[in-house]
């Protein structure tokens, strides 16, 4: 109502279509890559391409490293993010700049560090071999740069939902005599879902697209290590169809990730 | 007047087309790659195969020192991403590709100018080594033992293309039979986009081989590696041709260019490089 | 009989307290805002820690510094009521009441029967499957009421605990609280801005200023300090404009 209302005043036309203007090609910005997207292939050859290893390598490969890394992030990430919104420790503004480094750093100077790291000829990744324990150009190494790239979406939006909530609810629940353990689970966790949820969502998405890193740590290899964006790039550089195809199943998987968080969350604002 | 928002929806995508139409109109596409615009100098745009960029840097600054009018850009990459490029309205006046297949795959739909293709140099593959051989590789046999971290290109990069033709030819001789061929794909751990990226690999050690060009083992990195040669009788030729892009707006000076790398000075450079002369 | 001699510096000055309730006694602390009122209530409960000094619930100590005595929070045994009523507003009104009895692994038969008893007490029995966020004031406040004493706690803290109730519920309230501390004989500290809170709740009367008992008696010694704020707290003004 107060829109009609501000509509109708003669003196605020100019700015409602100066909005509407904006708005409109803001729209048109995002829309028409992906409808580019859909107009450059038809149903026939998108569904011929669906039987191709090289997709469905790629797509399998991709939901299964983005999904653990994302069970990873969280269940490390919850607790420290915990503990950074709630405790204080010397060092603790030096820990939150380090959680966010890998968020500034490019991914391919990610994924170069990480090689240097967890390659065989890493500090870390060294001492493995000597076991016999290769990291890199597996798909581990896939999960670690996802991991690593993704990790500060996660603990940034859930140390920002613990900050948010009140201290109140902890302090009832424990002087109800709920030691700190129940108390997380039974009240602070369900209060902080959304956030961790959405939080969960961008780390998820993050790791899902994610490329520089893992073509330089993890490497190019179908069915091992190669995701679907190094799929549509591999592809692209010979077969635009299936890269194509990889991309439009990529946007497709993000439409439901967004529709499936939209749904849970409306309810609740 | 009563506005309602549908009315004001309709005015707005009237003005955001008028708005886009505005602006659609005669924009030059940037030239990829590099440096300032050049303000009195003429702009040529070279695509060139990772494998060209030793030679190719120094042919240019001999160019441009012989040509001050011309300032030359170069976009190197691998040939399948730069014909990928081209085919999807990328600028470049000349294209100079590791293989024949994706310069030819742009002559075959109409986008080089046909008169000006030209092979202008021959490369052979070897096999490299990091020099501390962590996989202890020493003849080419080595290759098919199981857990030999092995790096190749893409099956669409020239040298992942020459690659597996090698190893086919391998498998279909005698000495090293079929399963030799499916053992030593079995080793690879990953595919590269560019020859560039399996120096890297191997040159950090990460990798235990890989194959790349002979002319990728240069006097700067020598001693990083250890080559492995790979016999004439399975070796590939790589064919190296080039020509002007037919969009070019700028075909006197990629002609002239041209002249220059497949001429005298311009073979020089390229035997110097090791490739050898068509 | 709780025995409390503790000290703690807060924000702007520190605070002393020294003072005994007795069982079944419900001792009343006013005072200004800011006075280190609702600080000590925290300091009682373990949910601030105090720099020195001694707490003792009947026989058992429950904080010493001398002796390194500190009880958890989780262990005190103590029902408190918050100025803002922390109601979990994710949990039903039952369950709300019912939180602190499942912590301690009561029965659940026990727990409908213990709980539907004070939602009763309480005049939340059409509410009991309310979510927490759904409340009003007033039905916030007597939930966290009917929380706190489910459990029989061994000490009652309440902070402002009838202040969003209308008028002829908080005189049943005070009523009933008044009569259930003195049926659990339980000490009771609550924490009011109200006159008719202190005076109908307060056994004993405490004033507190900038983080000491300034006064402490029963109301009508109290009343006769001839202390301005008491005066202002019980009479109002005694001139226009009111000064402190």
């Amino acid at each position: 109502m107060e829109g009609k209302r501000f509509i109708r005043n003669r003196k605020n036309l100019l700015l409602s279509i100066g909005g509407g203007v904006l708005i409109t090609l803001l729209i048109v910005f995002i829309v028409t890559p992906i409808i580019s997207l859909l107009f450059r292939t038809t149903p026939e050859q998108f569904l011929a391409s669906l039987s191709n290893p090289v997709v469905w390598n790629a797509v399998v490969l991709s939901l299964i490293t983005a999904s653990t890394a994302t069970i990873i992030i969280i269940g490390v990430g919850t607790p420290v993010a915990w503990i950074n919104a709630r405790h204080r420790y010397p060092g603790r503004e030096l820990v939150d700049t380090l959680i966010d480094l890998p968020l500034v750093l490019p991914p391919t100077v990610a994924g170069l560090a990480l090689l240097m790291a967890f390659g065989r000829m890493g500090l870390i990744g060294g001492f493995f071999y000597g076991f016999g324990i290769s990291i890199a150009f597996t798909t581990l190494a896939v999960v670690i740069a996802q991991i690593f790239v993704s990790l500060p979406f996660y603990i940034r939006q859930a140390r920002s939902s613990f900050e948010e909530l009140d201290t109140m609810y902890e302090n009832a629940a424990r002087s109800l005599g709920s030691t700190p353990l129940p108390t997380f689970f039974t009240v602070i966790m369900p209060l902080v879902k959304y956030g961790l949820i959405s939080g969960a969502i961008m780390s998820f998405a993050r790791a899902l697209g994610e490329f520089g890193a893992t073509i330089m740590f993890a490497g190019n290899y179908q069915g091992r290590t190669q995701t679907m964006p190094l799929a549509i790039y591999t592809t692209m550089q010979g077969d635009l169809d299936l890269s194509i195809t990889l991309s439009i199943i990529l946007i497709i998987i993000s439409f439901i990730v967004i529709a499936l968080v939209k749904f849970k969350l409306k309810g609740h604002a | 007047m009563k506005l309602s928002y549908l009315t004001v929806i309709f005015l707005a995508l009237l003005a955001a087309i008028l708005f886009a139409g505005c602006t659609g109109t005669q924009v030059q596409p940037e030239k990829n790659q590099t440096v300032t615009p050049t303000a009195n100098k003429t702009d040529l745009t070279v695509f060139a195969a990772a494998s060209l960029t030793g030679v190719l840097n120094d042919v240019v600054k001999q160019y441009e020192t012989l040509h001050p009018g011309v300032h030359i850009i170069t976009n190197y990459d691998g040939s399948q991403a730069l014909r990928t490029q081209i085919e999807q309205g990328a600028m470049a006046d000349v294209f100079l590709s590791a293989n024949t297949k994706q310069l030819y795959a742009l002559r075959d739909q109409g986008i080089m100018e046909n008169s000006s293709i030209e092979m202008f140099a021959k490369n052979k593959l070897v096999v490299i080594v990091p020099a501390s051989n962590p996989g202890n590789i020493t003849t080419l046999q080595d290759l098919a033992r199981p857990g030999i971290k092995l790096v190749i290109g893409t099956k669409d990069v020239p040298i992942g293309d020459y690659a597996r033709q090698i190893l086919k030819k391998m498998g279909n001789d005698t000495a090293y039979g079929p399963s030799y061929n499916t053992s030593v794909l079995k080793n690879v751990i990953s595919e590269e986009t560019v020859v560039t990226g399996v120096v890297a690999k191997v040159q950090l050690g990460e990798a235990d081989a890989g194959i790349v060009y002979i002319t990728d083992v240069t006097p700067e990195n020598r001693d990083k590696f250890t080559m492995i040669p790979i016999p004439d009788t399975y070796n590939v030729i790589a064919e190296y041709p080039l020509g002007i892009v037919k969009s070019s707006g700028n075909k006197d000076d990629a002609a002239s260019f041209i002249t220059y790398l497949t001429g005298d000075q311009g073979n020089a450079t390229l035997s110097k490089y090791g490739f050898a002369p068509v | 009989m709780l025995e409390v001699a503790i000290h703690r510096r807060l924000r702007d000055f520190t605070l002393e307290a020294e003072f005994c309730v007795r069982k079944g006694e419900t001792f009343v602390l006013i005072g200004e805002n800011g006075a280190g009122k609702s600080s000590l209530l925290f300091l009682l409960s373990g949910l601030l820690c105090p720099e020195s000094g001694h707490i003792s619930l009947g026989e058992r100590v429950i904080y010493d510094s001398g002796n390194g005595i500190d009880v958890r929070i989780e262990e005190r045994d103590i029902g408190f009521v918050f100025q803002n009523y922390a109601i979990f507003p994710h949990l039903t009104v039952f369950e709300n009441v019912a939180f602190g009895l499942r912590r301690r692994k009561v029965s659940p038969a026990e727990i409908r029967s213990r709980v539907e008893e004070n939602l009763a007490l309480l005049a939340l029995e059409s509410l009991s499957s309310v979510r927490g966020d759904q409340l009003s004031g007033g039905e916030r406040q007597r939930t966290a009421l009917a929380r706190a004493l489910v459990i029989a706690p061994a000490l009652l803290l309440l902070d402002e605990p009838v202040s969003a109730l209308d008028a002829v519920a908080q005189d049943r309230m005070r009523s009933e609280l008044h009569t259930y501390v003195r049926k659990t004989n339980i000490p009771c500290i609550a924490v009011t801005h109200s006159f008719r809170d202190a005076l109908s709740l307060g056994d004993r009367i405490g004033v507190m200023e900038r983080g000491k008992i300034v006064h402490n008696g029963t109301p009508e010694e109290v009343m006769g300090s001839g202390n301005e704020f008491l005066h202002q707290f019980f009479f109002g003004c005694r001139q226009e404009p009111c000064q402190p």
